[in-house]
């Protein structure tokens, strides 16, 4: 579905990512781990069109959408939930669904869309008139995929879900990811530093580093795998 | 109070007297007075003094209250009735305005001179209402509002004059034009955000105006258009005595001949003008393209991310708050009937710009309660002539200590679901 070949990123001169081959079939939950600035966020950034690849191929759906405009990615059914949420803080939760159904503006479907993110996340429901910047991290992360879920996409890229929440809020989130993949049958691509979560939620996993694919499997084979253990889980398997 | 706190204050006080020695010094200090041949320095240096004297003694002041940890009692009752103002009151505030406004021509102590202060306000509200598209929705600082302005005023005064079209076909064309202008301005600056984008709109707003000045066989220079034809009632001129063939508005309604009529008929137009402006700004907020203007406020990336065009949207900004600047423009050319590149400097941009920030970005009630404010005050103190811009920046420094956030900072949700009370 996404085909990832050979994909080279640059930063002015800064080569962030040095030949990216992955991909993700319809249906799957692929996770991508790493440490810090193995190029994790950049690879999404790229498949969203914020950032340009230089070089190499981003085929979806037997397009190639290397060089096309984030706007009309989003229009093919790609959508990305930033790091770090980054919430419309000034705008309310109802507003900042809206948003997400900017690409989807045909306000046909709004009223179901945005009850079935209700459901997902009833605790959006109570503060939809609340303003973004008001909700707790975990509350915002919530708002956050709720938003790119408006936009129905086919491929949902998740930047480091857990990123500065509560751990007992980041078991929640993961649970509705996984719904997220099973009931509304969105494909996840996930980033995350926190490994060992994102390994058992995965059906196929890479590792990243300094831009290179290096690892990759099952999510189980790379929980077993003692490379990815000794490097990516020791610290963090107390999670 | 300890005597070292009052030791320190004094230190300091002294040293903002140097301060203002080595300002006021040259400035004031040294008066050039043109004798016979050439220019001689007069020192008065009584008035330095003097206003050392005061600095040291405000900053004195100043130091010992905050050491106090007290605030100026008037301050604080100040400050307190000012921020007693919510967006609640303001839409009962907003209703009593406009009922207010519209019988305002025909109250008692309505004369000339206030119905032109008046019809003033008004045209800076459409500015400020204009201008809050651009800066308050979409945040983009735009420096150089005023360009917008001339050539809204620009195209009405060469196209009435050249082609003869009433000012009703000639408004929207204004609007068309000067919007043109702003996706022309949009263009080059949809990479820079920030301080950047100010400088070059900053930029922009001057280059319209020395294009003004230069193009001489369009614009006729520095001299301006004269002649601009007034707007009629639909049709009926306000002449005291008519063309051949032609009704005034006092003989098809039968009244005295009053200059008075056209003063007041300026007033409704600008006054519906801005409403409509107003209404525009309220209903588009709720569209997508309203909404992705506030979003992209927020943060461009999540936009990018969610499918907004950033292009598309900022350009419309531009474009539509430029329109409205065409319309107030077009206002102004037909209401003075005469325009030069006098009238739209820098100065203009800074006044637009600050009545939508001091008003409270985004907000469209504090706007109107900004301009009132602003151009009231310098109205009111028009009697100490080059004195006057004084009391503007005054109002402008009051407004910044007692609402920093302007004077409506809060902005209403636009979206509140069914059955949702506040």
């Amino acid at each position: 579905m996404l085909k990832i070949s050979n994909v080279e990123t640059f930063y002015g001169k800064i080569q962030a990512l040095r030949g990216v081959d992955l991909d993700v079939n319809d249906g799957e939950i692929v996770s991508l781990i790493g440490s810090n600035g193995a190029g994790k966020s950049t690879l999404l950034m790229t498949i969203s069109g914020v950032n340009k690849a230089k070089r190499g191929n981003i085929v979806f759906n037997g397009e190639n959408i290397a060089n096309r405009q984030p706007h009309k990615i989003v229009d093919m059914g790609i959508c990305q939930v930033p790091e770090g949420r980054r919430i419309f803080s000034r705008l309310t939760v109802e507003e900042n669904l809206r948003l997400g159904a900017h690409a989807n503006e045909k306000g046909k479907y709004f009223e179901n869309d945005i009850k079935e993110v209700y459901d997902l996340f009833p605790v959006l429901s109570d503060r939809k008139t609340q303003r973004g910047g008001t909700l707790s991290g975990g509350e915002q992360q919530m708002l956050a995929i709720g938003r790119a879920l408006m936009s129905k996409p086919k491929v949902l890229l998740l930047d480091e879900p857990s990123l500065g929440i509560a751990p007992k809020l980041v078991n929640q989130i993961f649970v509705s990811i996984k719904n997220i993949n099973k009931e509304k049958n969105v494909t996840i691509f996930l980033v995350e530093q926190n490994a060992k979560k994102a390994l058992e939620l995965a059906d196929r996993a890479y590792v990243l580093v300094n831009g290179k694919v290096t690892i990759k499997g099952s999510g189980q084979e790379l929980l077993k795998n003692k490379d990815i253990q000794a490097a990516y889980l020791e610290g963090g398997a107390k999670n | 109070m300890e005597k070292k706190d009052i030791i320190q204050s004094f230190k300091d006080s002294l040293f903002t007297g140097l301060i203002a020695l080595a300002l006021f010094g040259p400035i004031v200090g040294l008066r050039t007075v043109s004798k016979g041949e050439g220019l001689f320095i007069t020192p008065q240096w009584g008035v330095v003094f003097l206003l050392v004297g005061l600095c040291i003694l405000g900053r004195f002041l100043i130091n010992i209250n905050s050491a106090r940890r007290t605030e100026f009692k008037i301050f604080s009752t100040l400050s307190s009735k000012f921020s007693s103002v919510t967006e609640d009151k303001a839409k009962h505030f907003a209703i009593t305005g406009i009922l207010f406004a519209v019988v305002f021509p025909f109250l008692p102590f309505t004369d000339r001179y206030f119905m032109d202060v008046a019809i003033m306000i008004l045209t800076y509200i459409m500015l400020g209402w204009g201008l809050n598209i651009v800066v308050g929705l979409a945040g983009l600082l735009d420096l150089g509002y005023v360009a917008f302005y001339a050539v809204g005023a620009y195209s009405y005064a060469l196209i009435a004059t050249t082609f003869g079209w009433s000012f009703w076909i000639c408004l929207p064309l204004a609007g068309v034009f000067a919007a043109f202008f702003g996706i022309l301005l949009g263009f080059p600056v949809l990479r820079l955000r920030g301080d950047y984008l100010a400088i070059v709109t900053l930029g922009f707003g001057e280059i319209i105006r020395i294009i003004l000045i230069n193009w001489y066989e369009v614009t006729n220079g520095p001299d301006g258009i004269t002649g601009i034809p007034r707007p009629s009632f639909f049709g009926l001129p306000f002449k005291r005595s008519p063309d051949e063939g032609e009704t005034s508005f006092h003989l098809f309604f039968n009244l005295e001949y009053s200059t008075m009529h056209r003063i007041i008929f300026l007033y409704y137009l600008i006054l519906v003008l801005a409403l409509i402006t107003n209404y525009f700004t309220l209903k588009i907020r709720k569209l997508p393209v309203g909404r992705a203007w506030e979003a992209l406020r927020e943060d461009e990336i999540a936009c990018k991310s969610l499918g907004v065009n950033p292009t598309n949207t900022k350009l419309t900004a531009f474009a539509i708050g430029a329109m409205f600047g065409g319309f107030a423009g077009s206002f102004f050319a037909t209401r003075q009937a005469f325009i030069s590149p006098e009238s739209f400097t820098f100065i203009e941009s800074a006044i637009i710009v600050a009545i939508v920030v001091l008003g409270g970005m985004g907000s469209q009630t504090g706007v109107v309660l900004a301009s009132i404010f602003l151009i009231g005050i310098t109205e009111m103190f028009r009697d100490l002539e080059q004195y006057r811009m004084i009391a503007f920046g005054g109002a402008m420094v009051l407004i910044m200590v007692f609402k920093p956030k302007g004077i409506l900072a809060n902005r209403k949700p636009t979206i509140l679901m069914h059955g949702d009370k506040k």
